[in-house]
């Protein structure tokens, strides 16, 4: 029978007190990190979307202080500039999570976010997803990525239907239109999806006789709007991002050529702040966005807005709704999930957000859920037409501030 | 498409070509007489724009008064970059020399982004959306003047090269060097002039630019590979290939646009480079 000597047991019970006592500390230490969330914001704060980048940072700078007075809940931003690029967003959703980041909030740019939505279903960290519109996002069978954002099928549906109210509401009849769509990620998404919907969509009055295609970074699209111009299209139906929707405007302006209207079916770039500044209210106004906005008569949106005016006096929340509004969202989202797991583990945290029901929220639609895909299939689209420097609603006509106008003003007969 | 549509194109291009010529006839001129490539002359053409860029949204000075100012900075730029950074890795080697101008890029890319942020910084004058229409014609008034400008700096270039002393001496120090040197002329010197007079032009074609298209910090390097397409197309060294190039560049993708998807545009200039690399590896025309 082996026996056993007074040092081993000794050693025998120092090894078992010190387990028992960190057995008796660990819940405490658990219950430390539960009260504090780390959320790995990603945007692009550089490169070619750095001006949109920089608003949606604004939503998630103001995120913190508000959601610790909403849901009494400690939440801490690791923001990273994925500069607009692909390969970059990938690294840098690594080095935040290896950084200790328990939950990623991004991208706005859908070839990002979708690189980044690997990384986060690898590395088992729930993602959610501000802006991007690239239906493979939530087309993987991902378990850890939500988006609390229209996909491009849902984005051209609500698009192409306000579309066609806004004809209805000015008694106008265009027969043609010029489909102009920038060949990224999204601007591709888009136009599969136009071509997709549209040939079903038999009440809408025109036909698109040409589609043109352009890279994001171009400096001159000369050639593309000579041969927009070239179609005779009644109004050009444009996908873009902000810097090269400036351009086109700049040069259908140096080539005389006024189409009855420039609509977007769901893209940014013509609300934004900077296209406004860039070419001022003779050049921006009566240009027409379909894309999901904030309401400005929610409590939260007044809320936001106080905040975002306290923190950003020189800006106006109108000119970064959309960006600070989902933003802001996606991390009270998280949030939320937060709160009620009472947990930083992945499973437990993503499982939590795939039963979110936020009823009180900023933008227009119905509660913030997410389907078995971790889609939010409730948020609806406006119709913004910028007037006198400003976004303002003009469809549905429940939510206007003012009546839609087409066909818009020729360029020459705009006041300077 | 009608016929004066591609007209209007094909004359667009043609400017905006000219103003591409510009920037790379400083690049030719530098390795025709420095025998140095600088892979800094992109970023240098994003200094000249954010110059042209804040001296309009600072004084309301429009980019066209800038470019005797700048032209003047610029010279001086070149020519102390010369002297003092460039010079003692003349005769080192080539790698060397392209790893300190890619580092001089490097800073230059970092400065601006630290300077005036990543957002697109354009000039937008009174003129800026104009255009003269010459029957079924539309001249886009910016990129004539634009190109007007260059093509009247490109001769003023030549001219200093054929008729000035100076000129003279640097074009003999192109031709020989050791020739040069017997004859007492000071290399160091002539060399940086050189230099000078090559950011000289980088300056005024950023200055140019600046009204053409909105800048960013990341802008230099698309450029630097474009001025390196186009005195490749049309033969390093040569003053008179680098506008023939910038023009065949401009044009072309203007017509490739046209022709093919707008979107791919940007590959008819590296398509051309590979056909000259192929069939005319000197360019299409021989240093001079």
């Amino acid at each position: 029978m082996p026996s056993v000597t007074r040092r081993d047991f000794n050693r025998l019970a120092a090894g078992s007190a010190i387990a028992g006592s960190a057995a008796l500390a660990a819940p405490a230490v658990v219950r430390a990190q539960a009260s504090k969330l780390r959320v790995g914001v990603l945007l692009p704060r550089s490169g070619a979307l750095a001006f949109i980048g920089q608003s949606c940072q604004r939503g998630a700078d103001i995120a913190p202080a508000m959601l610790r007075e909403m849901y009494g809940v400690e939440i801490e931003l690791m923001n990273a500039d994925m500069e607009s690029s692909v390969d970059v967003a990938r690294s840098r959703a690594e080095k935040l999570i290896d950084d200790g980041a328990q939950l990623l909030v991004g991208a706005f740019d859908s070839g990002p976010t979708a690189a980044i939505a690997q990384v986060a279903e690898q590395r088992k960290v729930p993602f959610v997803v501000n802006i991007a519109a690239a239906p493979q996002i939530t087309e993987q069978g991902y378990k850890y990525t939500f988006r609390n954002f229209p996909s491009a099928g849902d984005l051209i549906g609500n698009g192409l239907s306000l579309t066609s109210d806004i004809f209805q509401a000015t008694s106008a009849a265009p027969r043609t239109a010029v489909f102009m769509h920038v060949n990224d990620t999204f601007g591709s998404s888009m136009a599969k999806g136009i071509a997709a919907i549209l040939p079903k969509l038999t009440h809408l009055p025109f036909k698109l006789v040409d589609t043109i295609s352009y890279d994001r970074e171009a400096r001159d699209l000369s050639v593309e709007i000579a041969k927009a111009k070239a179609t005779q299209a009644d109004f050009i139906l444009l996908v873009s991002r902000l810097n090269d929707a400036i351009l086109l405007v700049r040069e259908l302006v140096k080539q005389r050529w006024s189409p009855q209207a420039i609509i977007s079916p769901g893209s940014p770039g013509m609300y934004e702040a900077q296209f406004y500044k860039a070419l001022g209210n003779r050049y921006s106004d009566y240009c027409i966005s379909n894309v999901p906005w904030y309401n400005p008569n929610a409590a939260l949106a007044q809320s936001v807005e106080a905040t975002f005016h306290k923190q950003f006096p020189q800006e106006k929340l109108m000119f970064h709704a959309l960006n600070v509004g989902f933003t802001f969202e996606a991390i009270m989202i998280a949030a939320d999930a937060f709160k009620r797991a009472g947990t930083t583990d992945g499973d437990p945290l993503a499982e939590a957000i795939r039963q979110t029901n936020i009823t009180e929220h900023m933008m227009v639609g119905g509660p913030i859920t997410f389907d078995a895909k971790g889609q939010n299939t409730q948020i609806a689209s406006a119709c913004i037409q910028n007037r006198d420097g400003e976004p303002v609603v003009v469809l549905p006509q429940d939510a206007a501030q003012k009546a839609p106008v087409y066909p818009v003003p020729a360029w020459n007969e705009r006041k300077a | 498409m009608p016929i004066d549509a591609v007209v209007n194109i094909v004359i667009s291009g043609l400017f905006t070509g000219l103003v591409y010529g510009l920037m790379a006839l400083g690049l030719s001129v530098i390795y025709g007489v420095v025998r140095i490539v600088n892979f800094a002359h992109g970023e240098l053409m994003a200094v000249g724009m954010y110059a042209a860029v804040f001296a309009f949204v600072m004084a309301g000075i429009d980019p066209l008064w800038m470019l005797v100012p700048l032209a003047v900075a610029f010279f001086g730029i070149g020519y102390g970059l010369q002297r003092a950074l460039v010079n003692p890795f003349i005769g080192r080697p080539e790698h060397s020399q392209f790893i300190l101008l890619l580092a001089v890029a490097l800073v230059l890319v970092n400065l601006l982004l630290v300077f005036f942020g990543p957002d697109a910084r354009g000039v937008l004058v009174s003129y800026s959306l104009d255009s003269y229409q010459i029957g079924p014609l539309l001249i886009d008034k910016v990129r004539l003047i634009c190109a007007a400008v260059a093509l009247i700096t490109c001769a003023i270039l030549f001219a200093i090269f054929r008729y000035l002393s100076f000129g003279k001496a640097i074009r003999a120090c192109a031709d020989n060097l050791l020739g040069a040197q017997v004859v007492g002329l000071n290399v160091k010197h002539l060399y940086a002039l050189t230099f000078g007079l090559g950011t000289a032009c980088v300056g005024i074609a950023g200055c140019l630019m600046s009204l053409l298209v909105d800048v960013t910090p990341g802008l230099g390097p698309a450029y630097t590979l474009l001025a390196f397409v186009i005195v490749i197309i049309g033969g390093l060294g040569s003053m008179v290939g680098a506008l023939a190039g910038g023009v065949l560049i401009g044009v072309s993708e203007s017509v490739a646009g046209l022709l093919f998807t707008p979107s791919a545009k940007g590959m008819v200039s590296f398509a051309l480079m590979i056909l000259v690399l192929v069939f005319r590896p000197q360019g299409l025309f021989k240093a001079r």
